[in-house]
């Protein structure tokens, strides 16, 4: 019974940290069909602004505001990636729109020029942040289960970002718009909606996601600069097992591949989980070849 | 054949240059020194990788970030026999070192080189072919294919680290000695193993020529540009992509044995992420869509990058980030692409739909989108 409990929330905390990830890359691959390969480094963003607010807590200001550091590192994290995504929208993706595999190239190069410039200034090697105190210990639950504060953290930090998004695209003005450019742009462009701003402001939102991700990262392990390359391509099974261009999807996806890892990584070995868990959704595939939610369409090619 | 050209003239220039090129690699030997005859017979093992991947992505209009685990496989073949031959009689010494006692009977037949070189290049096909009959004939393609393959590098890379005393894992197979009893590291054998390199070129590059060129080539291009017309015609898609992928496995797993046979190890981080995405690089900065383009810019950039990365290795990751991102914004039809538009006023263009590569469909700035609702 415990080790059943303990392997539940292992797998339940597994796929908040997938989704939280997946979430950026719904955004800017499952509605604009922007494959972004930088997206980790969007993490790594982040991650290193967390590392960076933590020094300076640490260094100038008094002691006791230490524990404070955190919000303002979310915050942080999520306007740096958020104003870099705007500039990468602006500088290169929006010359790549509608051909995906060379936005795949182009932003790979662009996550490639990111890591390395996190090396040069940071260094090569990990480093660590120091999580505000709050967030030790655990709930324990019963002898032998304790849920720690940080996992439970996080799950409530995913739920906060699912429900703002839900929020932001189905029941906001500017949501609204961005589904509709989505749906269908030349329709959009003539009602007025400029799909250029939308099409900018939507890859930074998602840009942003990914540093609240990359922010939440700093507590459960140390952080380098290719920390995001860990994640990224788990992340994009998620989006493509969810369906593209629903957050229920990717909701579901996230809890799939997750609950599953756990599972396999539990009963046989970490590296057989992976294959085991690639052949599940390979086979998964072959039934809804378009994932668990997919939006219908009766164009021949969407 | 990057260009087809209409006049006799330029057809007979175009001879004699692949003549003049063929020629220079034969002389290498003679004007190079044995490290760089050995940097540039690995540039060559890398182009016949190219050339496979160009095929399927420059011709057929399938991207696979997951090439680095058929080269692997390739080389991980040849690896094992080497380190058999290497062993004489005896176990590996890795397996002894994680506690195996009996060679596993899976690599009891890589002590023949005959069924080695074989299934250096029958498994990758065979794992391509299972992949693509698995995700084609549901219409999975674009880009949710190249998310496919990149997860089958990542589990494959996770499985020869983890199954240490089967694969040796992290540090992979190295410590061979001999070659048909013949020491790997003498000069005559560096040599011959060059040569066979530059034949196995050949023979690729003849290969994809003679597909290129005949209905099956036109049917590729045709699935690249349309698929679903394609499919209205009453092709099967999937057949063909099938078929172009398994060939593109299989040349990529040539490409890993001669490898391995130039560099003397292979481990896991050869099939890993980066590798695999590099060669795609190969045949974008080359000019995808010709063949002689991907076997120029796999030799160029794996050139620049030893030459790069001995001097400045920080500057190399960036030089390659911009690469990629000049490649596909700036360059989409390579450096082959360049040299025509330079040609362009001088030479007559060809008018036929390759010279253009991918551009057909994807390259218009305001190309349709779909529509996703």
């Amino acid at each position: 019974m415990a080790l059943w409990l303990t392997q539940l929330f292992n797998g339940l905390s597994v796929s908040s940290i997938l989704l939280l990830i997946a979430l950026g890359l719904a955004i800017t691959f499952g509605l604009m069909r922007v494959i972004n390969m930088a997206h980790g480094e969007f993490i790594m963003i982040g991650a290193y602004s967390a590392y960076l607010v933590q020094k300076i807590f640490q260094s100038s200001l008094p002691q006791g505001w230490f524990d404070a550091y955190y919000p303002l590192a979310l915050l942080l994290a999520f306007a740096l990636a958020f104003a870099i995504g705007l500039l990468l929208e602006t500088a290169l993706i929006r010359f790549l729109y509608g051909r995906p595999l060379d936005s795949l190239l182009a932003t790979w190069g662009v996550g490639l020029v990111l890591q390395q410039l996190a090396r040069t200034i940071f260094g090569a090697p990990n480093v660590g942040v120091t999580s505000p105190s709050w967030l030790d210990g655990g709930l324990r639950i019963m002898t032998g289960v304790v849920f720690p504060y940080k996992r439970l953290f996080i799950l409530a930090l995913v739920a906060l970002v699912l429900l703002a998004m839900y929020l932001y695209i189905y029941r906001s003005d500017a949501g609204r718009r961005m589904r509709a450019v989505m749906q269908n742009r030349d329709m959009a462009a003539c009602l007025g909606i400029s799909t250029r701003r939308v099409d900018a402001v939507t890859f930074a939102i998602g840009s942003g996601i990914a540093g609240v991700a990359g922010c939440a990262l700093t507590l459960i392990g140390p952080i380098g600069p290719t920390i995001g390359t860990n994640y990224i391509v788990d992340a994009f099974m998620v989006v493509v097992l969810g369906g593209v261009g629903k957050l229920i999807g990717t909701a579901a996806g996230a809890l799939g591949i997750g609950m599953l890892n756990t599972l396999f990584e539990w009963g046989s070995t970490a590296s057989l989980g992976k294959v085991l868990v690639f052949l599940c959704i390979v086979a998964f595939l072959q039934w809804k070849p378009m994932g668990l939610f997919a939006v219908r369409s009766r164009s021949l090619d969407g | 054949m990057p260009v087809s050209p209409t006049t006799t003239r330029g057809r007979l220039w175009l001879l004699a240059g692949y003549g003049a090129a063929l020629l220079l690699l034969l002389a290498a030997p003679l004007y190079l020194s044995d490290f760089r005859l050995n940097l540039l017979a690995k540039c060559l093992a890398f182009a016949i990788a190219a050339l496979g991947l160009d095929l399927l992505w420059g011709y057929t209009g399938i991207l696979s970030l997951g090439h680095g685990v058929f080269f692997g496989l390739g080389g991980y073949a040849m690896a094992m026999h080497l380190k058999l031959e290497a062993s004489g009689g005896k176990l590996p010494d890795f397996m002894g070192w994680t506690g195996v006692a009996k060679l596993p009977w899976f690599w009891e037949p890589f002590r023949s080189f005959a069924f080695a070189a074989a299934m250096g290049i029958v498994l990758p096909a065979l794992l391509a072919l299972f992949l693509g009959f698995f995700t084609f004939r549901n219409r999975i393609r674009g880009v949710y294919f190249t998310i496919l393959t990149q997860a089958l590098v990542i589990i494959v890379f996770t499985l020869f680290v983890g199954q240490q005393k089967y694969t040796g894992g992290t540090n992979g197979l190295t410590g061979f000695a001999t070659l048909f009893g013949e020491p790997l590291k003498s000069p005559g054998m560096k040599t011959a193993l060059y040569f066979a390199t530059v034949a196995g070129l050949l023979a690729a590059f003849l290969l994809c020529r003679y597909l290129v060129k005949s209905r099956l080539g036109k049917v590729l291009r045709a699935i690249r540009d349309g698929e679903n017309r394609v499919r209205f015609l009453g092709f099967d898609p999937s057949l063909y992509q099938m078929a172009a992928f398994a060939v593109s496995a299989a040349l990529a797993g040539l490409a890993g044995m001669f490898f391995v046979l130039h560099v003397g190890i292979i481990s896991p981080s050869a099939m890993a992420i980066v590798p695999s995405v590099e060669m795609v690089l190969w045949v974008a900065i080359g000019g995808r869509g010709t063949l002689i383009g991907a076997v120029v810019g796999a030799v160029v950039l794996n050139e620049a990058k030893s030459g790069l990365s001995e001097s400045f290795p920080d500057m190399w990751t960036f030089f390659l980030g911009g690469l990629f991102i000049v490649a596909t914004v700036f360059l989409p039809g390579g450096l082959v692409g360049l040299v025509r538009q330079l040609a362009g006023p001088f030479g007559r263009r060809n008018p036929s739909h390759e010279q253009l590569g991918e551009s057909s469909g994807e390259q218009q700035p305001v190309a349709p989108r779909e529509h996703s609702g």
